[in-house]
C-alpha cells in the first residue's frame, strides 16, 4: 500500500501556525477568476459535487429525485456535467445504486456510525460491510474524535486501516470533522494518521458540525496530502464538505487545489466537493454567464 | 502504483498561471501629459525650462513628462518652506496641525484606486501590492502622525520639544507613495515645513499627492514637491537652509551625504540597503516559514531595502524547503503588473534589470546552482523570472552584496550559534527573519541579530506603530512609531 512502509512517529508534534496558513489561505480569494477561466472553473466545480443528502428525514423518494438531478442538472443548458456522486446514508445505496443505474455517477455511503462515529469497531465494520455490499462506490467514514483528542493515535490508526480493509475495492473517505478538533495541528497529525492508515480521500468535515470547512483547514490538508505524495508517491485525493455554498467560494477552493497539488489534482477522481446546495448557485452563474444576466432561482430545480 | 524514485514525483502549475486576464481599468486614474514643480502651494514651470520623460517599465510607454528642478527651483521651495515654517506652520497649535494631516489621509483614502493604478503603472509593481498594501499603508501613516501631532509632551514626557525647521527628504523608487508619507507625515505633525524629491523613474504619486495637498488647503509653501535627479537631491542635501535631511535609498548615496553634511548643524535619518537574513529552523512550520521565505525576498520584485534576501535553512529539513521553495516558485505568476492576478510585476527600471541580470550571471560564475521559475515573460518591458540559488558559500558575492531583485541565496547551517555568526557576517543590518515553533530560541535570536527589525514566524510587516530602521551600513534613525517622531525634533 505505501512504498516504504516507513509509518511516522505521530505522537511528535505538527507545526502549523496559525496566522500564516490563514494569510495564505486568504490569497488564494485574491484571484480573480473571469470570462473562460470562469466558465471552466465553474463547470469543474460542478463535476466534482458529492450530491448529498444526510437526513434522518431522508426518504426513497428524495433520494430518487436527487439521483435524477445529478443526472440532469439544469437540461435547457446543453453540455454540462454531471456530478461526481450522491451520497447518502447506508440504507439509501439500493435505491440510489438503481436510480443511477449506468450513468458513471458513483454512489457514496456514510459510514461508521455516522456522524458521530460513537460505536464499537464491530459495528462499524458492518456498517461499512452493508454499505458496500448494497453496492456503494465510495466509503465516507468519520474517525473516533474523542481516542484522537486523548492522544490514542494507534486505535484511530487500526480503525481507519480495519475500516479500509471493510471496504474492499470501495474508495474510502476518512472524516476527520475538523471543527471537532479545534487546532491546525491536530488537523495536519489527523491527515497524516488517516493517509498513512489507508485513506484514498481526507476529507474535512460530516457537515453536522459547525465550522465545518474552511479554506485555511482545507490547505493544511492539501499541504499534507503534497508532503505525503512526495514521500510514498502515493495520491491521496481530497473532500472539503459542509458551508461551501457558493460557486465564488467553489472557484476560491479551485484556485488553491491547482497552486498547492497542480493539475494533476484538478479531476473529480482527486478532488470533491461535498454539498448540497453548491450546485444550484454554479448552475446560476453559469447561466449569467452565458445569458448576461441572473435568473430568479425559480429557474432552477431545488432537487 | 507507488513510485519508488522521490524524483520522479512532479507537480504541474501550468495551469494555475495561465489564468484568464483580468487588468485593471486604467482609465480609472487620470495622468497629465506633464507635470510641474509643486512651490510655494502653487504648480509652477521649472526655470531651467527642462523636463524628462517618465515611462512605463511593464511596457516601455512613455506615461508623462516631468519637471527638472535645478539649484534655483531648489532654492525656491527651501526659501517657500522656510516662510511657512516662520510665519504659519511652526506657531499652529497641535491639534490644528493634525486637522490637515488627517484631511491628507483621507482624501488618499478617497482617491485610493487612482492612486494604486498609478503607482503600478508607474514603478511597475503588482496592482495587488499598490492597492492592497502601498496605498493604504500610505494613509494609515498619515492617520497615525495625525494623532500625535497635539500629544508630543506624551511621546517625550518630562521633555520639551521644538520643530526642526525645514526638513529636506529624498525618497525611492520602490515604494513611491509609501515613503513619501513615511518622511512627510511625522515631519507635518511634529510642526516641520517639507521640500520632498521623488525618485526620478518614480514621481507620479508625489505629484498626485501634491494635488491632493493643494486641494485639502495645507498652508502653501508647507508641503513643496520637487522632481528631477540626483542633482536636484544635491541642492537639497547642500542647501544652508535646510535643518535635516531624511534619505531612504542606496548606501553609497547614503554615504556621498554623510559626507556632505559633515561640519553643519544639519540632522540626518538615513535608511540604506539591507542583506536580510531569513532563518528556517527544523521545527519551523515548514509551509507557512517557504511562503514567508517567497514574501521575502519576491515581494515588489524584490526592489526591498528589508527583503530576506540570504535564507539559511537547519540541514535536517534543507531539501525539503528547497523542494517546497521550487514548487511554490513554479505558481507564481509573473507578468502584467495591471493584471488582478499577478504577483511578481516588472522591473523598475531597465539599469536595474541589467544590474539584476548581472549579478544572476556572478552567481553562476561562482558556482551557485540556479533554480529559475519556467514562467512565460512578456516580450515588451522589464522582467526578470524569481530565482533561487542554493550551493551559495559566504564569500559569494551574491550573498554579500543587494542585489535589489527577485533573487534569493540560500545556505545550510547545522547550530544557532553558527547561523548567528554568519546572519551577521554582513556590513548591513536593516532586517532579519527567524522561523521556529520554540519561543525561547525566538528570544535568543532576536537578541543577538544585529539587525534593526527582526520577524519572527512572519516577514514583511509593516504598521505605522512600528519603529524600522538600520544597523551599519543600513543607516541611522528610526522612521515609524513613537521612535520616528524623535527624528524630527529638538528635545530639550
Amino acid at each position: 500500500m505505501i512504498a516504504n512502509k516507513i509509518i511516522p512517529n505521530f505522537s511528535s508534534p505538527a507545526h502549523v501556525d496559525q496566522v500564516g496558513i490563514e494569510e495564505r489561505a486568504s490569497r488564494f480569494t485574491k484571484r480573480s477568476i473571469k470570462n473562460e477561466s470562469k466558465v471552466n472553473g465553474l463547470k469543474l466545480a460542478l463535476n466534482m459535487i458529492d450530491l448529498t443528502t444526510l437526513e434522518g428525514k431522508d426518504t426513497q423518494g428524495k433520494v430518487k429525485q436527487l439521483c435524477y438531478k445529478a443526472q440532469h442538472l439544469h437540461d435547457v443548458y446543453p453540455g454540462l456535467p454531471t456530478v461526481a456522486a450522491v451520497c447518502v446514508y447506508p440504507s439509501m445505496v439500493k435505491t440510489a445504486k438503481t436510480a443511477l443505474g449506468n450513468s458513471g455517477i458513483k454512489v457514496a455511503s456514510v459510514a461508521t456510525a455516522f456522524p458521530s462515529g460513537q460505536a464499537p469497531r464491530d459495528v462499524k465494520i458492518r456498517d461499512t460491510k452493508y454499505a458496500v455490499q448494497n453496492g456503494a462506490d465510495e466509503v465516507d467514514m468519520v474517525i473516533s474524535r474523542g481516542k484522537f483528542l486523548e492522544g490514542e493515535y494507534n486505535f484511530v490508526f487500526d480503525e481507519i486501516a480495519a475500516i479500509k480493509e471493510a471496504c474492499g475495492a470501495a474508495r474510502l473517505k476518512v472524516i476527520l470533522e475538523t471543527g471537532e478538533l479545534v487546532t491546525y495541528d491536530k488537523v495536519r497529525k489527523a491527515s497524516d494518521i488517516a493517509m498513512y492508515a489507508g485513506a484514498d480521500f481526507i476529507k474535512t468535515s460530516t457537515g453536522k458540525i459547525s465550522p465545518a470547512a474552511t479554506m485555511p483547514v482545507t490547505l493544511v490538508m492539501l499541504e499534507a496530502i503534497r508532503d505525503f505524495y512526495y514521500k510514498t508517491g502515493k495520491k491521496i485525493a481530497m473532500k472539503p464538505a459542509g458551508g461551501i455554498s457558493k460557486a465564488k467560494l467553489a472557484l476560491h477552493y479551485l484556485v488553491m487545489l491547482n497552486e498547492v497539488l497542480g493539475e494533476d489534482w484538478m479531476n473529480n477522481e482527486w478532488f470533491r466537493f461535498g454539498a448540497s446546495s453548491l450546485a444550484n448557485d454554479i448552475l446560476m452563474q453559469l447561466m449569467k454567464q452565458r445569458t448576461g444576466v441572473y435568473q430568479s432561482a425559480n429557474y432552477f430545480s431545488i432537487d | 502504483m507507488a513510485k519508488t524514485k522521490n524524483n520522479t514525483i512532479k507537480l504541474k502549475f501550468d495551469s494555475a498561471r495561465n489564468l484568464a486576464p483580468a487588468p485593471e481599468s486604467r482609465s480609472a486614474a487620470k495622468i497629465d501629459p506633464q507635470y510641474n514643480l509643486f512651490i510655494n502651494g502653487r504648480f509652477e514651470k521649472p526655470s531651467g525650462k527642462k523636463y524628462f520623460a517618465s515611462i512605463n517599465p511593464a511596457t516601455e510607454e512613455k506615461l508623462s513628462m516631468i519637471a527638472e528642478a535645478n539649484d534655483a527651483d531648489v532654492n525656491k521651495a527651501v526659501k517657500a518652506a522656510r516662510a511657512a515654517y516662520e510665519n504659519v506652520w511652526k506657531k499652529m497649535p497641535g491639534a490644528e496641525r493634525a486637522k490637515y494631516i488627517y484631511r491628507i489621509a483621507r482624501m488618499i483614502q478617497e482617491r485610493a484606486r487612482e492612486f494604486a493604478i498609478i503607482e503600478t503603472l508607474d514603478g511597475g509593481k503588482p496592482i495587488r501590492e499598490s492597492r492592497d498594501f502601498d496605498v493604504p499603508t500610505a494613509a494609515n501613516h498619515f492617520f497615525y502622525y495625525a494623532g500625535w501631532a497635539d500629544k508630543l509632551e506624551y511621546a517625550f514626557p518630562n521633555r520639551h520639544t521644538s520643530p526642526l525647521g525645514v526638513a529636506g527628504q529624498i525618497i525611492p523608487w520602490n515604494f513611491p507613495l509609501l515613503m513619501a508619507a513615511w518622511k512627510i507625515a511625522p515631519a507635518l505633525a511634529c510642526g516641520n515645513t517639507v521640500v520632498i524629491k521623488p525618485a526620478e523613474n518614480t514621481s507620479l504619486t508625489a505629484l498626485k499627492l501634491a494635488e491632493i495637498i493643494q486641494e485639502a488647503d495645507l498652508p502653501a509653501g508647507v508641503v513643496n514637491i520637487i522632481t528631477g535627479a540626483g542633482a536636484t537631491g544635491a541642492a537639497i542635501v547642500n542647501h544652508p537652509d535646510v535643518n535635516k535631511i531624511a534619505f531612504t535609498g542606496s548606501t553609497e548615496v547614503g554615504k556621498i551625504i554623510q559626507r556632505a553634511i559633515a561640519g553643519t548643524n544639519k540632522k540626518a535619518t538615513l535608511e540604506l540597503g539591507g542583506k536580510a537574513a531569513n532563518i528556517i529552523f527544523d521545527d519551523a512550520p515548514l509551509d507557512q516559514a517557504v511562503e514567508g521565505v517567497i514574501n521575502g525576498i519576491f515581494f515588489n520584485q524584490g526592489h526591498v531595502c528589508c527583503a530576506g534576501s540570504r535564507l539559511y535553512v537547519q540541514e535536517s529539513v534543507f531539501k525539503e524547503v528547497v523542494r517546497k521553495l521550487k514548487d511554490r516558485l513554479e505558481s507564481l505568476i509573473v507578468g502584467d503588473p495591471m493584471d488582478k492576478n499577478t504577483d511578481i510585476g516588472a522591473i523598475n527600471s531597465k539599469e536595474q534589470l541589467n544590474i539584476i541580470n548581472n549579478y544572476i550571471k556572478i552567481g553562476q560564475q561562482e558556482g551557485a546552482e540556479m533554480y529559475q521559475s519556467t514562467a512565460n515573460l512578456p516580450k515588451r518591458g522589464f522582467y526578470c523570472r524569481p530565482t533561487i540559488f542554493t550551493n551559495v558559500a559566504q564569500s559569494n558575492r551574491i550573498a554579500q552584496e543587494e542585489i535589489f531583485g527577485p533573487v534569493l541565496a540560500i545556505q545550510s547551517f547545522r547550530t544557532d550559534d553558527e547561523v548567528i555568526e554568519k546572519a551577521n557576517n554582513t556590513p548591513y543590518g536593516l532586517s532579519a527573519g527567524v522561523w521556529t515553533d520554540k519561543g525561547s530560541k525566538i528570544f535568543n535570536m532576536t537578541t543577538k541579530l544585529r539587525a534593526g527589525v527582526v520577524w519572527a514566524n512572519t516577514f514583511n510587516k509593516f504598521d505605522p506603530t512600528s519603529p524600522f530602521g538600520g544597523y551599519k551600513e543600513s543607516g541611522y534613525g528610526r522612521e515609524g512609531g513613537v521612535h520616528g517622531l524623535a527624528a524630527y525634533v529638538n528635545i530639550v
